[in-house]
């Protein structure tokens, strides 16, 4: 039989290392690009400068450009980097471990429960950091919940999980609705649909000091735990006839990504579609080995969030609700990849 | 020493309060190095039992015992080390390339957070090359045949380096050659220590294999012994309720050989 050479997915996996620094030299590109433009433009030299001012005092910088660049840019860039590349690894632990490639860190039910959250504190609160707690807290609420409803039933099977979490998604969305219902149109309900359509517009350090470690935590987990992922996928009988001790390592991979998913809710809202599609183009990139795919697509989800992120802000006037864009690129994309991508999994 | 698999009054249902086990009071005692053969019509519990033994059904009532150690007591990672089970035919969702399958045989031996080492590379690569597949270890698992998967099972369950193996149906789905490339490796491995139990469909591969055979049938393992012993025309008529000509051949060392006819009594020659 004729050994196929040189497909796409093994060019990735064999120049692994390259392709990470073109990965990673990517990422610096974007970033530094997103803290240059903007309603006040800054040349690359000073973006560099102003970041190394933090150790190194550069008197010729201007005051507005450190502070545009440290106080507005900077925690904004990083909250879009973290929520990027958090949610890409998020969906393709999730991917892995339900074994189906059409799943996204929604599946649970965590975003339907963290945007009912929000919009119960925006609906009673003008305060961001309740609505952020709130928010943060229904979203885990909400999976902790499709985690009982499939246990009442004793199969602890995969597939109770996803409908039970189907079952939370569309009870906590329908709460949402009533909430808007309830509203004060004029007032209440524009912040609230908003604020459901994902925006980083509002993103200051502050809340980066709570989100960050967060996102890094549920990070740090599903990286060191990408290799079982591999075994998870094969199947639950075949996981535990190889030692998987299944019910708590599905219970770490389910409790780190809805972490991620629940903290990015918490300060940017709904992004949808990242944590859908850049895990398959990661497989496009370094084939279906969780060892190699979670960290391409943390840091292809970083940059493409990134890049989408500065198009929402610079575009028009007023800001564009970046869940809008990444819903009108990643439907399409997802559309080619489906075609075009046929051998990514089976 | 112990024996590697004693199982005791072993009985199972799949739901709780069904009238109807599966099998009820199965005893059997395996020896060190030696290939035991389960048969019986479909929906005996062939697969039921041996999905017991690998530690993947845990509401039976009896004992297994794994090396003298109550199966039910040991952690699941625990009993990988000892028994490497290969499943029944399914493709995985993701295109793996075979190495990697393989691989993932080392698991038990590996803690939640790690991920396989050089060393773990080189105990698959050289199960890999016991069951004869090295060649395809690029491949994705997904585009090879149906035997070549079934042997990538078994390279994976060589890969946990068991010492108990035990095998479901390993050879339905596939034509001869590959039966017969199967069975050669269940044997070769015999050879080298391991025990071996495999459930299949096919009276006449105990007859291959040699070894000891069970008969699964109402809830229990009623014949048990030599193939030659077992493997009768009436015992067969009994089980699986068709006429079949045991005979032995010239060649293959002079063994039996099992063949079902189309015939029955009451039709008459056909």
């Amino acid at each position: 039989m004729v050994q196929q050479p040189d497909s796409k997915t093994q060019w990735g996996k064999e120049h692994y290392s390259i392709l990470r620094a073109f990965l990673i030299i990517l990422l610096a590109i974007t970033t530094v690009v997103s803290l240059m433009v903007g309603r006040f433009e800054v040349s690359p030299g000073d973006v560099v400068s102003a970041i190394l001012s933090a150790v190194y005092p550069f008197p010729d910088l201007s005051p507005t450009i450190r502070s545009v660049i440290w106080d507005v840019r900077l925690p904004r860039v990083i909250a879009v980097i973290l929520v990027g590349a958090g949610l890409s690894i998020a969906g393709a632990a999730f991917q892995g471990l339900f074994r189906n490639p059409l799943v996204s860190p929604d599946i649970l039910g965590v975003s339907a429960g963290a945007g009912f959250g929000a919009a119960i504190a925006l609906l009673i609160t003008e305060n961001i950091f309740v609505t952020q707690i709130m928010a943060f807290i229904t979203g885990l609420f909400s999976v902790g919940l499709a985690y009982a409803i499939s246990r009442v039933y004793r199969i602890t099977s995969t597939l109770t999980l996803v409908l039970a979490g189907i079952v939370v998604g569309a009870l906590f969305q329908a709460l949402t609705s009533l909430v808007k219902y309830v509203a004060d149109p004029f007032n209440k309900l524009p912040a609230i649909v908003f604020w459901l359509m994902g925006s980083f517009n509002h993103i200051s350090t502050s809340d980066l000091v709570v989100a960050a470690p967060l996102l890094l935590g549920g990070m740090g987990v599903l990286y060191i735990i990408r290799w079982r992922i591999n075994v998870i996928s094969m199947g639950e009988e075949d996981a535990r006839a190889l030692g998987v001790n299944l019910e708590r390592e599905k219970t770490i991979i389910i409790t780190a990504a809805t972490v991620i998913s629940a903290a990015s809710v918490s300060i940017c809202g709904i992004v949808g579609w990242i944590g859908l599609v850049i895990p398959h183009v990661g497989r496009i990139l370094v084939g279906p080995d969780h060892k190699l795919l979670i960290p391409a697509a943390a840091l292809v989800g970083a940059s493409y969030l990134l890049v989408v992120d500065t198009v929402a802000r610079t575009i028009t006037v007023t800001e564009i609700p970046i869940g809008i864009i990444t819903a009108l690129v990643g439907a399409p994309v997802f559309a080619y990849l489906l075609r075009k991508n046929q051998t990514g999994w089976n | 020493m112990a024996k590697p698999l004693e199982i005791q009054q072993l009985s199972f249902c799949y739901r709780q309060g069904e009238h109807a086990d599966v099998f009820t009071d199965v005893s059997l005692t395996i020896g060190q190095g030696e290939i035991f053969t389960l048969i019986g019509p479909n929906g005996t519990g062939k697969s039921t039992l041996i999905r017991c033994i690998g530690g993947l059904l845990l509401a039976y009532s009896g004992k297994i015992l794994i090396e003298g150690d109550d199966i039910s007591t040991m952690d699941s990672a625990r009993t990988a080390r000892i028994i490497g089970y290969v499943p029944q035919t399914h493709l995985p969702t993701f295109p793996f390339p075979v190495r990697e399958v393989v691989v993932m045989g080392r698991t038990p031996h590996l803690g939640t957070f790690s991920s396989p080492n050089e060393e773990d590379m080189r105990v698959a690569e050289e199960a890999m090359k016991t069951v004869g597949i090295s060649h395809l270890e690029e491949r994705p698992c997904t585009e090879i045949s149906g035997g070549e998967w079934q042997l990538v099972l078994i390279a994976r369950a060589m890969t946990q380096e068991p010492r108990i193996l035990l095998l479901d149906e390993p050879t339905s789905h596939l034509d001869l050659g590959n039966q017969m490339k199967i069975l050669h490796t269940i044997k070769r491995l015999s050879k080298k220590g391991l025990t071996i139990l495999l459930a299949t469909h096919f009276p006449d591969h105990a007859f291959l294999i040699s070894g000891r055979v069970g008969v699964m049938k109402d809830g229990g393992i009623p014949l048990l012994g030599s193939p030659e012993e077992v493997i009768t025309e009436a015992t067969m008529k009994s089980v699986y309720g068709v006429n079949v000509k045991i005979s032995t051949i010239t060649g293959d060392g002079g063994r039996r050989i099992c063949v079902p006819l189309l015939s029955r009594e009451e039709d008459g020659p056909l």
